[in-house]
């Protein structure tokens, strides 16, 4: 990191250099989207910001990448079959949220929206666990504290009022922690996400905003959503906002490792907007042909971070070998997870009692017994 | 050997049917897990769906064109399993109830929507169904039949049972059953023959109707006609074939109907207009959207070229060329359809003069331009044989009056009468 100067508010340069606000092209108000590896792979030098990933260490962001989005595929064919009741693709975002989570440490809680497949599989978590929730079978079951990687959040912005609350905690406890908080673009319309930003500002909480801004909540554009862009808004709020080209890898990491430090450091929250696309629909449920045009998806795909990864390792000498057994591993994984989520069956409607206290209540047990005798006076059970 | 049906799942949240559009495999086709085997449209959108299953296809069990309702088995295919494998899974079944036609039993297709609820409701255990034996299939599981085949047989009365099957993998098809059911009795099968067929209105069927009846019941439509002397229109067009920079696109009539909109339309911005009922307004467009109607595979589309008149005439002449070859694939993106702020159909093309064509709705006009023929024709008191058209405009009154829609269409005849007058009207 060449600089973790003191955040200076970054002054709105003159709009009319700048395209029109359609998504897809760099929005006109005139702040800086940092970059350090463009499109074509070739290294970008900036002021303040340099790469900080090694070889080996991009070659891992790549292999996690690589297999998210091969699950990720599974997962939307899964529910075509049938097998899901709902998919929601993260193809396009796998940079933003590969080169953000490998800048923390994996003792930094980590709060993601729904959509954070690739980082979830950094940290460790077995891919079946998202594929449960969205078979229906049950909620998220896995061990936030071990994972130190919360709980998909499905009520939109919720997770950033939690991450909030749990950074003041950070802060009380005098831990050396960090928590970045995954939001979309939509979400920041929601008005808890500007009360988790201004509280994170008042109370110097060690939290990290990252605004994925895949430029469409649903079928809504952004120029639908906001006028003053989240990267913007962040000085209203009083901290750092910083716009980062969300499809650059090492942009990500360097971008999001100068803000945990500053974090760690007692220097509070930074907003972070990464602008990015999904490549595929928000969920299953909708057709994004019918509020998207082709050129602009094609704009974007010319943008895709896998491609751009995987030309600067194929420039730095990786072996096709590396590449090829990358694809027989994501092969091998995505048929290893089709097969453990077609034998996963529903555990029972009393499943429900077992996750609502740690230690139930008698109005709870009383409930739980009322229900099971319910049940058993019913037939095929 | 085992044969698995791959059912319709609700591929939105909560749909209930769905149609299949196209079939990409064939009867016999190897296939393996995910290959996309067909394409359905839904409310929501057309998507492909992917095998689970691999091995080779059975049967498409579903006919192109037909609504179906989720849990409907759309394709089989036969897995390939050896019939020890089968046996084993019938025995690890045989706990289920037997009755592979209901999605019910399928305990893991979860994306099925609302349909499934009916039937989750599980019966109180009392003394008397207890003991009661398991209640009858509804249907003949034993004998394969498509889904229509077994409709056409619900409604003729056949017994499928009774039916000798003939089609592929001893499948009684749609021959058996009519055939089955005029061995019964000549009035059934006489029925069959010339009785009504009720098509179910689905798809664009559905939108060109509903668009159709807001419009002729929003817009108080206005319909002019005149006749046009296009002699001089055909010989530019000839002139046109003949130049090096048109020789790859396909230069038509159409063409130059479409420039001559632009400028009358710049000329007359009443008929660039829309209807803002809420805010008693009307809105006058800037951008010159023009709405080309196409008679394609899947019905009627209109896709739109945006700013046609900033285009050159060559890039109006390609824009046009592929927006009719993308249409007639049937490959139009909704985004083509929507944004247009006039249309343009072409009825000559069926040999047909003249017609009332009804408006899009939100839009001030449409063209129809009827066939070009040789016709008689009085030209300083002789009558000579030239090419003549008709044109007929409808506009909506509520915007625009007689006056307006007379100039505009006046011009466009003034211009396809003398090309050179573009030169001093645009």
């Amino acid at each position: 990191m060449t600089s973790t100067n003191a955040w200076t508010p970054r002054i709105v340069g003159d709009a009319s250099e700048h395209p029109d606000d359609v998504a897809g092209s760099a929005p006109a108000d005139g702040i800086e989207t940092v970059q350090l590896l463009d499109a074509d792979a070739h290294q970008v030098r900036h002021p303040s910001y340099s790469p900080q990933l090694s070889a080996d260490q991009v070659r891992d962001a790549y292999r996690t990448m690589f297999l998210a989005r091969r699950l990720d595929g599974e997962g939307t064919n899964l529910q075509r079959q049938g097998q899901l009741a709902l998919w929601a693709p993260a193809i396009g975002q796998e940079a933003a949220q590969i080169g953000a989570i490998s800048a923390l440490r994996p003792t930094d809680m980590v709060y993601p929206s729904y959509r954070e497949l690739s980082m979830a599989m950094h940290r460790g978590l077995d891919p079946v666990a998202i594929f449960q929730i969205m078979r229906g079978i049950t909620h998220a079951t896995w061990d936030v504290e071990a994972l130190h990687f919360g709980l998909f959040a499905f009520v939109v912005g919720a997770q950033t009022v939690q991450a909030t609350g749990y950074a003041m905690g950070v802060t009380l406890d005098g831990a050396d922690e960090v928590v970045m908080v995954c939001l979309g673009d939509g979400a920041t319309s929601e008005g808890h996400v500007s009360e988790a930003l201004n509280f994170a500002a008042v109370y110097n909480a060690p939290v990290i905003f990252l605004v994925q801004n895949n430029q469409y909540a649903i079928s809504v554009p952004t120029s639908g959503q906001f006028r003053g862009a989240p990267a913007a808004r962040a000085a209203g709020f009083g901290m750092p906002g910083i716009r980062v080209d969300g499809n650059d890898l090492f942009a990500m990491n360097a971008v999001v490792a100068e803000a945990a430090a500053r974090a760690r450091a007692g220097g509070g929250p930074t907003l972070i907007e990464a602008m990015t696309y999904r490549i595929g629909a928000h969920t299953t449920a909708d057709d994004p042909t019918r509020y998207r045009s082709r050129e602009e998806e094609e704009s974007w795909a010319e943008r895709d971070p896998l491609v751009r990864v995987e030309r600067w390792l194929r420039e730095q000498g990786t072996a096709d070998s590396y590449f090829s057994d990358l694809s027989d591993a994501a092969d091998d994984l995505a048929a290893d997870v089709r097969a453990r989520v077609l034998a996963l069956t529903p555990a029972g409607i009393t499943e429900l009692y077992d996750y609502v206290l740690a230690e139930p209540s008698d109005a709870l047990v009383e409930e739980r017994a009322q229900v099971e005798s319910y049940l058993a006076t019913l037939e095929g059970r | 050997m085992a044969l698995q049906h791959y059912r319709l799942p609700d591929v939105g949240e909560g749909l209930t049917e769905a149609t299949v559009l196209n079939w990409l495999v064939a009867e016999g086709d190897r296939i393996a897990v995910n290959d996309p085997v067909v394409e359905i449209e839904t409310a929501k959108s057309v998507v492909e769906l992917p095998s689970p299953y691999a091995g080779v296809v059975a049967g498409l069990l579903v006919p192109v064109g037909q609504t179906v309702e989720v849990g409907t088995a759309l394709i089989a295919v036969e897995d390939g399993i050896g019939a020890e494998a089968a046996l084993a899974n019938e025995a690890g079944a045989g706990a289920m109830p037997e009755e592979p036609e209901a999605p019910a039993t399928q305990a893991t297709l979860v994306g099925t929507g609302p349909r499934e609820l009916k039937q989750t409701r599980l019966p109180r255990k009392t003394a008397e169904n207890t003991l009661a034996p398991p209640p009858p299939p509804e249907v003949d599981v034993r004998t394969l039949a498509k889904p229509s085949v077994r409709k056409l047989a619900r409604d003729l009365g056949v017994d499928l049972g009774a039916v000798t099957p003939t089609g592929p993998d001893g499948t009684v098809s749609q021959d058996d059953v009519t055939a089955a059911a005029t061995q019964q009795g000549g009035w059934t099968g006489f029925l069959a023959e010339r009785g009504e067929t009720r098509i179910d209105v689905t798809g664009i069927r559905r939108a060109t109707a509903r668009a159709m009846v807001e419009s002729a019941f929003t817009a108080p439509h206005v319909t002019e006609w005149t006749d046009v002397d296009v002699s001089r229109t055909m010989e530019l067009l000839e002139r046109m074939k003949t130049m090096r920079m048109f020789r790859d696109v396909r230069i038509t009539p159409t063409l130059l109907i479409a420039r001559a909109v632009c400028v009358a339309l710049r000329r007359n911005p009443e008929l660039n207009s829309s209807w803002d009922e809420k805010n008693s307004q009307i809105v006058r467009k800037g951008h010159i959207n023009v709405g080309f109607a196409a008679d394609t595979p899947r019905g009627l589309v209109v896709p739109v070229i945006h700013d046609a008149d900033t285009m050159s005439t060559y890039d109006l002449a390609v824009a046009i060329n592929e927006l009719t070859a993308t249409a007639r694939a049937g490959k139009t993106q909704p985004a083509q359809l929507t944004g247009g702020t006039f249309t343009i159909t072409n009825i000559g093309v069926f040999g047909i003069d003249a017609g009332t064509p009804i408006l899009s709705p939100g839009q001030a006009g449409i063209l129809a331009l009827g066939q070009i023929t040789k016709r008689p024709w009085v030209v300083e008191d002789r009558v000579e044989p030239r090419w003549v058209t008709t044109l007929a405009m409808s506009f909506d009154h509520r915007m625009v009056d007689g006056a307006e829609g007379s100039a505009f269409l006046s011009d466009i005849a003034a211009i396809l009468r003398d090309p050179g007058s573009t030169l001093i009207m645009a």
